[in-house]
C-alpha cells in the first residue's frame, strides 16, 4: 500500500515536471516570433480585413491585442466575428491563411465546413474541415471577447437581448465595462434594462473608496429587490468592512427596506397560488353548484365528468397535433359538449327516476362513476396522460426581481371569472335560466305556468355537467389526465359547494377562493397535508355551527334545501 | 326479565333472521369439521384460505349491520363508517404489533420495526399499554366510539342531516386516510401495521387459529346481530324508526332526537370497530387505504343490494357482493368495476329492497 503510494506521488512529481518545462520553454519563443513579425510588419494592423487575417497567423498571446485593434476597427462584422470566435467557429485556411467563419455542413457532419467570409458575409462553398485550423482562446480571451460580444450587444434594439449583454458585462466588471454601461445608462430607455444597470453600477461603487459614492450608491440600492443586494449591504453593516457610520446605518435602513418589499412581494405570490388554487377548487365546484346547488341532485359522477372534459382536451390536441394553442382553445367548447351529453345521459336514464329520494341518488350516480373511469380506462388504457401546454401559457410571468406569476395559473385565474360570469349570465339573464331558477324553488308552480319542466331538468343537468367539462380542460393544463382525476377533486368540490352555501353560486366562488387562499396560508407552517387536514376539520366543524354555509339562502327558495 | 322477552318476541318474528343464525350456527360446526377433521386430499376438504376468506366476509357483514342499523334504521348514511371499522382495526393492529417483541426485522424489544426504520428512540404515548389484549380490546370500542360520539354530538346537535351528514362523514374519514398516510402520525404510515406473529400466544398462521377466528367471527356477528335486534326492539329503537320516518315530528312530540341519534349512531361505530379488530387479525394487515371514502360508500351498497332496514339482508349483500367480487376479479378483472357500477345503479333503480326484497314477494304469489 505504503510503496504504491509512493510510486504514484513519484508518477504525479514527474508528470507536474514535464507538463511545466514546456511552458518555459515556449515562452521565449513566442518573444522571439513576436519580435520576428514586428520586424516584418512594422506597424500593427488596423483595418478589419488586415486584423482578421494577422489573426490567423497570431500566438495566443498576441490576440488579445489584435482583439483590442478589431475593436477598434468598428466593422459592423465584428459581433459576427467574435460570436463565431467565441463558439469555436472561426477557422484559419492553411493554404492561404485566409479566416472564415465555418459552420458544420450538417449537423453532427464536422469533415466539411460551409464558409462564410467574415468581411462580406458572402457564404462559400463547403471545403473539407482539414485544411482548416481553429482560431482557438484560452480562458482570459473568452472573458475578454464575452464582455466584447456584451458590449456590442448593448447597442441591440431587442431590449431583452440588452439585459443579457447587461447582466453578461456585470458578471465580471472592470473600469472599460462599467464606463460603458454608465453611457449606455444615458441613452437606455428600456426600465428593466436601467434598473439592471443601476443595480451593477451600484454594486461597483459599493466598493468605492470615497463614502460618499458608497452612500450614493446604498441609497440606490435601497430600491432594489434582489435577495443578492441584502446579501450585499449585510456586509456593509459590518464596521470592519465599512469605516463610515452613515453608509453603515443607510445600510441597515435599506436592507430593512428590501426585506420588507420582499415580504410584501412573496405574501402577493402565496396570494396568488392561493387564488389560483381556489380558482380550481371553483372551476371543480361551480357545475356541481348547478346540479347539486341549484337542482338538489348529489351527483357523484361529478368528478368523472371532469375527467371526461380532460380526455376530450387529450383526444382534441391527438387530432391536431401542430397547433396546440387552436387545439386548446377548441377542446373547451368540445369539453362542454361532450360532458353535457353525457350529462344529459345520465340524467335521463338514471337520475330522472330518483328525484326526491337523495340518498338513492348519491348510491346510483357513484355507480355510474365508476363505470365511467372504466370506461375510460378501456379506452385509453389505466396510464396517465399529458396534455401539452401551449406557447402562450406556459413561462412565467416575471414582475420583478422578488415576484414572478406563472402563466398557466394567471390564466386558470381569468378562464375561472370568465366562467363564473357567464353561467351568471346564463341564470340571471336568459329565460333558459328563469326557467331554471324557477324549478329549482317551486317546481309545481313552476309546471303549472307551462314550464316543461322534464326538459329544464335535462338542460340544467347538462349545463352543470358541461361546466364540469370546461373545468376539465382547465385541470388538463395542471396536471396529468387520467381515470381517477374526477376522484381526487369530488370530496373537494362538495366542501366547497356546502361551504360557500348551496343554491349560491357566490358563495361557492368566495367560499372556493378562501379555502384556496387559507390552505396556501397553511401550508408553509404546517405542510400540505396537515393544510388539507385542518381544512376539511374546519368544514366540519363550520357546518355544525352554519349549517346553510356561508351565505344561506333566503326566504321560500330556501324551504325546499 | 321483561327484556328477554322483548327480544324473543323480536327474534320469532323475525323469520329472516332466525335463517341467519341458524346458517351461522351451521358454519360454526361445520368449517371446523370439513378444515381440520377431513384430510386435504379428500374432495370434502375447504382449505384454510377459504375458511378465512368466509371469516373476512362475515366481518364485512358484522360492518353492514353496523350501517344497516343507522341507515335503515335511522335514515342517517354514513360514507364513512368503513373509519370506524379501520379504528378498531388499528386497536388490534398496535396489540398484534407488540406482540411480535424482538421477532422483527430489525428485533427491538419493544419498537415496532417502522419506528425503529424512522429512527426513533422510544414508544410513543398511545402505543402504551397496548401490549395488554384487553386493554387493545377497550381501544377497539373506545375509539370509534369516541370519534363518533364527538362527531355525533356536533352534528346531530346543530342538525346537520340527509346528504350534508353524508359529506360530512366522508370528509371525515378522508381526512384521517390523509391523516393516517403520514409517518409523524405513529401508525406506520403508508404501509400501515403487518407482519403480525401471534394473538393471545397463538400462532395466527396455523389452520387451527384460523377456524378459532372464523369461530369468534361467526360469534361475534351472531352476538352483533341480536344484539342489534334488542336495541331495534327496545325504546331506543322504536324512537329512533320515528326519527327516520318524520323526524320534526318526533321532535315535535318531545322526544330529544339529538340523544337518540347519537346513541344509536355511537353503538354503530363501536360494532364497525369491533368488525375491524376481527379482521385485521385474519387479513394479516391494516394501512390507511382502508379508510378511502370508496370503501365506506362500497359498504353502503352492499347494505342496498341485500336489503336495507332488515340487518340480515346487510349481511347477505355484503357475503354476495363480496363473493362477486373475489370471484369478478379473479376471473375478469376488467369488468369488475362495470359489475360494482351497474350493481350501484341497479340496485337503487330496480331493488329498492334489495335481494331479499325479493323472497317474501314470491311467497306471496304462491300463498
Amino acid at each position: 500500500m505504503i510503496h504504491l503510494m509512493a510510486s504514484t506521488r513519484r508518477c504525479l512529481l514527474a508528470a507536474l515536471i514535464a507538463a511545466s518545462l514546456p511552458l518555459h520553454a515556449q515562452e521565449p519563443a513566442a518573444e522571439t516570433t513576436a519580435e520576428a513579425s514586428a520586424e516584418v510588419v512594422p506597424a500593427a494592423p488596423t483595418t478589419f480585413p488586415d486584423v482578421l487575417r494577422a489573426l490567423g497567423g497570431a500566438s495566443l498571446s498576441e490576440r488579445s491585442a489584435l482583439l483590442d485593434a478589431l475593436l477598434a476597427a468598428k466593422h459592423p462584422n465584428t459581433a459576427a466575428v467574435l460570436k463565431a470566435w467565441l463558439d469555436d467557429h472561426l477557422h484559419v485556411r492553411d493554404a492561404d491563411g485566409a479566416v472564415f467563419i465555418t459552420a458544420e455542413t450538417d449537423a453532427g457532419n464536422e469533415s466539411t465546413f460551409g464558409l462564410t467570409d467574415p468581411v462580406t458575409l458572402a457564404a462559400s462553398g463547403p471545403e473539407p474541415a482539414e485544411g482548416f485550423s481553429k482560431v482557438g482562446s484560452n480562458n482570459s480571451l473568452r472573458k475578454l471577447l464575452r464582455s466584447a460580444l456584451a458590449s456590442f450587444t448593448l447597442g441591440s434594439p431587442d431590449a431583452d437581448v440588452r439585459l443579457g449583454a447587461v447582466k453578461e458585462m456585470l458578471r465580471a466588471p472592470d473600469e472599460a465595462t462599467l464606463a460603458m454601461l454608465r453611457e449606455r445608462r444615458a441613452t437606455e430607455t428600456d426600465a428593466a434594462v436601467q434598473s439592471a444597470i443601476d443595480a451593477g453600477l451600484a454594486y461597483a461603487d459599493l466598493t468605492s473608496d470615497k463614502a460618499d459614492t458608497r452612500l450614493a450608491a446604498v441609497k440606490v440600492l435601497s430600491g432594489s429587490l434582489a435577495g443578492e443586494t441584502i446579501a450585499k449591504l449585510e456586509a456593509l453593516r459590518d464596521a470592519a468592512n465599512e469605516p463610515d457610520e452613515r453608509v453603515r446605518s443607510a445600510a441597515s435602513v435599506a436592507i430593512s427596506s428590501i426585506s420588507f418589499k420582499r415580504t410584501l412581494y412573496s405574501s402577493i405570490e402565496t396570494l396568488f397560488f392561493g387564488l389560483s388554487l381556489g380558482s380550481v377548487l371553483v372551476l371543480a365546484a361551480i357545475g356541481l353548484a348547478i346540479t347539486f346547488g341549484v337542482m338538489g341532485v348529489i351527483n357523484m359522477a361529478h368528478g368523472e365528468l371532469m375527467m371526461i372534459g380532460a380526455y376530450t382536451a387529450y383526444v382534441v390536441q391527438l387530432l391536431m397535433p401542430n397547433q396546440l394553442a387552436a387545439s386548446i382553445l377548441i377542446s373547451i367548447p368540445a369539453a362542454f359538449v361532450v360532458s353535457g351529453l353525457v350529462g344529459i345521459a345520465i340524467e335521463r336514464g338514471v337520475v330522472k327516476h330518483l328525484y326526491g329520494r337523495p340518498l338513492e341518488t348519491l348510491l346510483a350516480t357513484f355507480g355510474i362513476s365508476l363505470i365511467l373511469q372504466q370506461v375510460v380506462r378501456s379506452i385509453f388504457s389505466p396510464l396517465n396522460r399529458s396534455v401539452a401546454t401551449p406557447e402562450f401559457m406556459s413561462g412565467q410571468w416575471v414582475i420583478n426581481d422578488a415576484l414572478s406569476l406563472t402563466r398557466n395559473r394567471i390564466y386558470i385565474v381569468l378562464f375561472t371569472l370568465v366562467v363564473f360570469a357567464a353561467l351568471q349570465l346564463i341564470l340571471r339573464r336568459t329565460s333558459l335560466g328563469l326557467n331554471v331558477r324557477a324549478v329549482s324553488q317551486n317546481r309545481a308552480m313552476a309546471r303549472s305556468m307551462g314550464i316543461n319542466s322534464d326538459r329544464v331538468d335535462a338542460i340544467t343537468f347538462g349545463l352543470g355537467s358541461g361546466i364540469a367539462g370546461v373545468a376539465g380542460v382547465a385541470l388538463s393544463q395542471l396536471t396529468n389526465v387520467g381515470p381517477n382525476l374526477g376522484q381526487s377533486y369530488i370530496i373537494d368540490s362538495f366542501m366547497v359547494v356546502v361551504f360557500g352555501g348551496v343554491g349560491n353560486l357566490w358563495g361557492t366562488l368566495i367560499g372556493g377562493m378562501t379555502l384556496g387562499v387559507a390552505g396556501k396560508l397553511l401550508e408553509p407552517a404546517v405542510g400540505a397535508v396537515m393544510a388539507k387536514i385542518a381544512m376539511l376539520v374546519f368544514i366540519i366543524l363550520f357546518i355544525q355551527r352554519r349549517k346553510q354555509g356561508l351565505f344561506p339562502q333566503k326566504g321560500r327558495a330556501a324551504e325546499g334545501h | 326479565m321483561k327484556n328477554q322477552s322483548l327480544l324473543l318476541s323480536a327474534l320469532k318474528a323475525d323469520r329472516g333472521g332466525q335463517v341467519l343464525l341458524g346458517l351461522l350456527a351451521i358454519a360454526a360446526v361445520a368449517v371446523p369439521v370439513f378444515n381440520l377433521l377431513v384430510p386435504e386430499s379428500s374432495f370434502f376438504h375447504l382449505s384454510t384460505y377459504t375458511v378465512t376468506l368466509f371469516g373476512k366476509y362475515l366481518c364485512y357483514g358484522l360492518l353492514a349491520i353496523a350501517v344497516d342499523l343507522v341507515w335503515g334504521y335511522c335514515g342517517i348514511l354514513s360514507l364513512g363508517h368503513t373509519a370506524f371499522f379501520a379504528l378498531g382495526g388499528y386497536a388490534i393492529g398496535m396489540y398484534l404489533m407488540r406482540q411480535i417483541g424482538p421477532r422483527g426485522v430489525y428485533g427491538d424489544p419493544i419498537l415496532p420495526d417502522f419506528m425503529v426504520f424512522l429512527n426513533w428512540k422510544e414508544l410513543p404515548w398511545f402505543w402504551e399499554g397496548m401490549n395488554h389484549f384487553p386493554v387493545a380490546m377497550l381501544m377497539v370500542v373506545l375509539v370509534p366510539g369516541l370519534l363518533a360520539l364527538g362527531f355525533g354530538w356536533l352534528a346531530f346537535r346543530s342538525r346537520v342531516t340527509g346528504v350534508y351528514l353524508s359529506i360530512m362523514t366522508q370528509a371525515l374519514t378522508f381526512a384521517l386516510l390523509l391523516a393516517f398516510f403520514r409517518n409523524e402520525m405513529g401508525f406506520g404510515g403508508n404501509n400501515g401495521l403487518t407482519d403480525f406473529k401471534e394473538l393471545l400466544g397463538f400462532d395466527l398462521k396455523t389452520p387451527g387459529m384460523r377456524v378459532a377466528l372464523f369461530i369468534t367471527t361467526v360469534i361475534a356477528l351472531a352476538v352483533g346481530y341480536i344484539g342489534c335486534r334488542y336495541v331495534i326492539a327496545s325504546r331506543l329503537g322504536r324512537v329512533v324508526q320515528a326519527v327516520r320516518d318524520a323526524e320534526g315530528r318526533t321532535r315535535f312530540i318531545g322526544y330529544k332526537v339529538e340523544s337518540y341519534k347519537l346513541w344509536i349512531w355511537v353503538f354503530s361505530a363501536a360494532l364497525a370497530g369491533i368488525a375491524g379488530a376481527l379482521y385485521v387479525p385474519q387479513v394479516g394487515i391494516i394501512n390507511p387505504g382502508e379508510f378511502a371514502p370508496i370503501n365506506s360508500i362500497e359498504v353502503v351498497i352492499w347494505v342496498a343490494v341485500g336489503g336495507r332496514g332488515t340487518l340480515y339482508g346487510a349481511v347477505a349483500g355484503a357475503v354476495l357482493v363480496n363473493y362477486a367480487k373475489t370471484w369478478f376479479t379473479a376471473a375478469f378483472p376488467e369488468i369488475w368495476l362495470y359489475a360494482l357500477g351497474a350493481l350501484f345503479v341497479g340496485a337503487t333503480l330496480f331493488l329498492p329492497k334489495g335481494v331479499v326484497g325479493l323472497i317474501p314477494a314470491r311467497k306471496v304469489k304462491t300463498a
